[in-house]
């Protein structure tokens, strides 16, 4: 069944591996990302010392490894994805370093003890992240194996997702329940889910479509399911309202469904799904700001965060103070007040660049994504399985619904929902989760990409994906 | 399935798309509203880590910004911070800024049109922002002799090039240590405002521009403006100077400050003895119009921004007869500050045009490039220039044989006038001296007026006038 969509000729030619344009570009998002902390050191007062020529050595190491892994353990993946993750990451740690100064110097001011530099974790976890990478090559030497793994995922993704909640290692910071203990180390465990749950769907869908395609009646021109076929569609609703109710996490929830209208639209090609799942989601919101407090005070903060600008509208207000005072150009690294805003090297990270690189340097940021997200989806197009389609539709869509939540949020496109920005928040689970999206888009590209000798007719290919 | 993930791909472009509108309504259309907004600490913060220009007198910088270790960067300092208060106002964090702080703030922030350019330059070179420098017309050793003349005592010293406006000194006491406000020490700040708040001689006051006092004698020179101008009197005009004089419509007698009936005598002999019953009959004759007029000409009744605002000076409403002969020499309602006095010595010296006073003549970028001079303008013609010369020389007999000995300066025509005030019974006599010098060809006007100065005119505020003169003319 997987042929009727999959493209098999195309693959007889040989294709060009590309690693050398990959490694050129990892060498300007290098160049960019040390022009950026040697600035930010020099801006700052800080000055060049020999931690930050390790950390540069470190990057630039991390930089190799990751291109080593794709060049010698998927060397037909595409050549973008890599260096703009690993400039993305780049500049969220020169980021993090640079608020790490302000802090301290905040804290010399009051005499108090100098915390932590939250940017020597984020290093630590980058590496762990390009290592996670190479780990994925290792473990899944074609995705489609991932496949059988669709109702252990659904498994893993419900239990990581509830962990939060397990009494004892269940941690609440800031008011959402989304963090787990263990010893000294938080881990948020809903990052990982999201890969969890996009494997499950994009397995479930592939053998569930053909029935999830077929409609019975029409709701103002467009084609609706049948009633018995809204099951998961409900389930996975339940779960985001679950998330919303037990987590107080409501960005989370919305990536998860938006994840899940998003797979049921791309499996079934059905716009009733897209409009059903708008109904659920509009009397989810509906319920949600009727029920809980917290979703109520981030919809009144949303509509005039002025109101109470130095209590709960105190976040946002200050970001858009930040944005505004970074305007088109920026005040430059280390020349802002970014350390102003709550939360400026995690939630509100994009407020951050926007008040020191300005709308200019947003903007490019905000393209890096949109690059991650299309070459993502991309690859989806170019995959030859549906399953293979679906995962990188459903990887490349939770890179971009999460930036959207999050970059629409500190903006007040939006209400603010406290999600982390890909690959630059300060945060290990998300970090490596993230990098584990990358490295099975990487994989998925690589299969897609990489001659097969043995192809001449697409029954190969049908007994292929039928073998799994 | 490629055309759904191609419209998926259309959607992510979309949601792009909105985040990037949005980012730029924010951060171009709005930016100017949330950095003005309350609550926005950054407008503060960068306002102190931007390098404030100096406030000059001649080359000298007089305030200046001085960097700190801390949240804000710089720190306002003031080399000489008491004799200079009054012009300089006070920087703080906690409290705002007054003076030329306040009324110039553009330009040492570096936010006005003028230093557009040295923003961009700035810009461009990656260089932090600088503020631009702004120069004041104060001469340093007058405003020195003005301080120390006043010595603590409570009063106000004012001084104009005559010729065009221009401030020369102007000191006040008591004065205040502007340095105390500026600091980053917010807790210091505020002990040290709420004792010059506190304190009944107001040290915060700009005694110069804005204390109001009855000039008493000195305004005997309005007096004879006016009766000159009425092209009823000349110097040598008699007038009557008896020992006593009956204010019309009353049983009340007013004297002289000296004893005896001296008959009729000048014009010139009744300033240079500063004779009261004379000038109470002149203000008589004259009328409160012709009075009021000329004192407007003067200045009176008009604020200056000299930028900071000075208070208006005030010759009464509606006063009736007996009302206005006292105004004639100074009493009743006549309320003037020192400068508005400075400033008539000065027009009669500038051969009876009045100047508007102000003390910036220069607007520099931070590499002290001129971008602005400041142009000398003419606020009316109080007198004629016959008059006015007719005028300086009753004004120089009042220093060479009269009343006003302690304006003399060897080898210096000093024209001048004294004046004594009562104000409240069984105070101290507010004392008054103006002068210009030299009477051919001013060079500087000045008055000095102490409130509670007691004695005369002559003895307690003519030494000080005398040496702003002598710092001017270098003597």
């Amino acid at each position: 069944m997987a042929t009727s969509t999959a493209t098999p000729r195309e693959i007889t030619r040989v294709q060009p591996t590309r690693r050398n344009t990959e490694l050129g570009l990892m060498v300007l998002a290098f160049i960019i990302g040390g022009y950026a902390m040697f600035n930010t050191a020099l801006a700052s007062g800080e000055g060049i010392d020999n931690e930050l020529w390790i950390a540069l050595a470190v990057l630039a190491g991390v930089g190799l490894v990751g291109h080593l892994a794709v060049r010698f353990l998927a060397p037909y993946a595409e050549p973008i994805m890599l260096p703009t993750a690993y400039l993305l990451n780049f500049l969220g740690l020169v980021m993090i370093y640079r608020l790490d100064i302000a802090e301290a110097q905040r804290a010399q001011e009051n005499a108090s003890p100098e915390p932590t530099p939250a940017v020597l974790g984020q290093l630590t976890w980058t590496i762990v992240g390009i290592l996670l990478v190479a780990l994925v090559f290792l473990i899944v030497r074609d995705h489609r194996k991932l496949q059988r793994y669709t109702y252990i995922s659904l498994f893993i993704g419900v239990v990581l997702l509830l962990l939060p909640l397990a009494p004892g290692i269940g941690e609440t910071i800031n008011g959402a329940t989304l963090w787990i203990r263990i010893g000294s180390l938080t881990f948020q465990p809903a990052e990982l889910a999201k890969i969890a749950l996009t494997i499950f769907l994009a397995g479930y869908l592939v053998t569930k479509r053909e029935s999830l395609k077929v409609v019975k009646n029409k709701f103002l021109g467009v084609p609706l399911p049948r009633g018995r076929d809204l099951g998961p569609l409900l389930a996975g609703w339940l779960l985001a309202m679950a998330i919303i109710a037990f987590e107080s996490e409501i960005g989370t929830a919305v990536i998860f469904f938006g994840l899940f209208i998003t797979l049921l639209y791309v499996a079934t090609q059905r716009r009733g799904w897209v409009l059903l799942g708008l109904i659920f989601a509009a009397t989810g919101a509906v319920f949600a700001y009727l029920a809980f407090s917290h979703v109520r005070v981030r919809f009144e903060i949303w509509l005039d965060p002025f109101a109470d600008a130095e209590g709960t509208g105190f976040q946002v207000v200050q970001s858009l103070f930040g944005l505004a005072n970074g305007g088109l150009l920026g005040t430059g690294w280390a020349q802002g007040y970014p350390q102003l805003v709550p939360f400026a090297n995690s939630d509100f990270i994009l407020a951050s660049f926007g008040e020191e690189l300005g709308l200019t340097g947003l903007i490019a940021i905000l393209l890096l994504f949109g690059i991650l997200v299309q070459r993502g989806l991309r690859t989806a197009v170019a995959c030859r399985d549906v399953f293979g389609r679906l995962l990188a539709t459903g990887l490349a869509t939770v890179f971009g619904l999460q930036v959207f939540v999050v970059a629409a949020g500190v903006t007040k496109l939006i209400p603010m929902t406290g999600l982390t920005t890909p690959f630059m928040s300060a945060g290990g689970s998300a970090l490596i989760a993230n990098w584990i999206m990358i490295g099975i888009l990487l994989r998925i590209s690589d299969v897609t990409r990489r001659p097969d000798p043995v192809v001449t007719s697409p029954d190969d290919a049908l007994t292929q994906v039928v073998r799994l | 399935m490629t055309r759904s993930i191609i419209r998926v791909s259309a959607v992510m472009a979309i949601l792009l798309l909105a985040v990037i509108a949005n980012i730029t309504y924010i951060q171009v259309f709005k930016a100017d509203e949330y950095r003005n907004a309350s609550g926005n600490a950054r407008a503060i913060l960068q306002e102190y880590s931007r390098e404030r220009g100096p406030i000059l007198v001649g080359r000298q910088a007089v305030a200046k910004s001085v960097e700190t270790s801390g949240d804000l960067k710089y720190q306002r300092e003031y080399t000489s911070p008491e004799p200079y208060a009054p012009v300089t106002g006070f920087y703080s964090q906690v409290y705002g800024a007054t003076g030329i702080e306040r009324a110039e703030n553009s330009v040492l922030s570096g936010t006005d049109d003028r230093l557009l350019f040295d923003r961009l330059q700035q810009l461009f070179a990656g260089r932090d922002p600088q503020g631009g420098a702004v120069t004041l017309g104060i001469n340093a050793s007058a405003q020195a002799a003005a301080f120390n003349g006043l010595g603590g005592r409570k009063g106000a010293v004012a001084a104009i090039a005559p010729k065009t406006g221009q401030l020369l000194a102007l000191a006040q006491s008591p004065s205040f240590d502007p340095n105390n406000l500026a600091s980053n020490n917010s807790k210091e700040v505020t002990r040290y405002y709420n004792s010059l708040i506190d304190d009944p001689n107001q040290p915060l006051l700009n005694r110069p521009l804005v204390s109001t006092n009855p000039p008493g004698s000195v305004f005997k020179v309005v007096t004879a403006a006016a009766a000159l101008e009425s092209g009823r009197f000349n110097p040598q005009s008699s007038v009557p100077c008896p020992a006593k004089y009956r204010l019309p419509g009353t049983s009340t007698d007013i004297g002289n400050a000296f004893s005896g009936d001296l008959g009729s005598i000048s014009l010139t002999e009744a300033l240079t003895v500063s004779c009261n019953t004379a000038f109470a009959w002149l203000a008589n004759q004259l009328g409160d119009d012709a009075m009021r007029a000329q004192a407007e000409a003067f200045g009176f009744g008009t604020s200056f921004e000299v930028p900071m605002p000075s208070a208006a000076g005030r010759y009464p409403e509606n006063p009736d007869a007996a009302q206005t002969a006292i105004t004639g020499y100074g009493q009743g309602d006549v309320q003037t500050t020192a400068l508005n006095m400075a400033q008539v010595a000065a027009a009669i010296a500038n051969s009876g045009l009045t100047m508007a006073p102000y003390l910036v003549t220069e607007i520099s970028g931070p590499d002290l490039k001129v971008l602005d001079t400041t142009t000398p303008e003419s606020f009316q013609q109080a007198m004629s220039p016959d008059n006015a010369r007719d005028l300086t020389a009753m004004m120089v007999s009042v220093v060479q044989s009269g009343t006003g000995s302690n304006g003399q300066i060897p080898g210096v025509r000093v024209a001048g006038k004294t004046g004594t005030a009562e104000t409240t019974e069984g105070a101290a006599n507010t004392t008054w001296f103006i002068a210009f010098a030299p009477a051919d060809n001013p060079e500087v006007a000045v008055a000095v007026v102490l409130e509670e100065g007691g004695g005369g005119g002559n003895s307690s505020s003519g030494p000080i006038a005398r040496s702003v003169m002598e710092a001017i003319l270098g003597r």
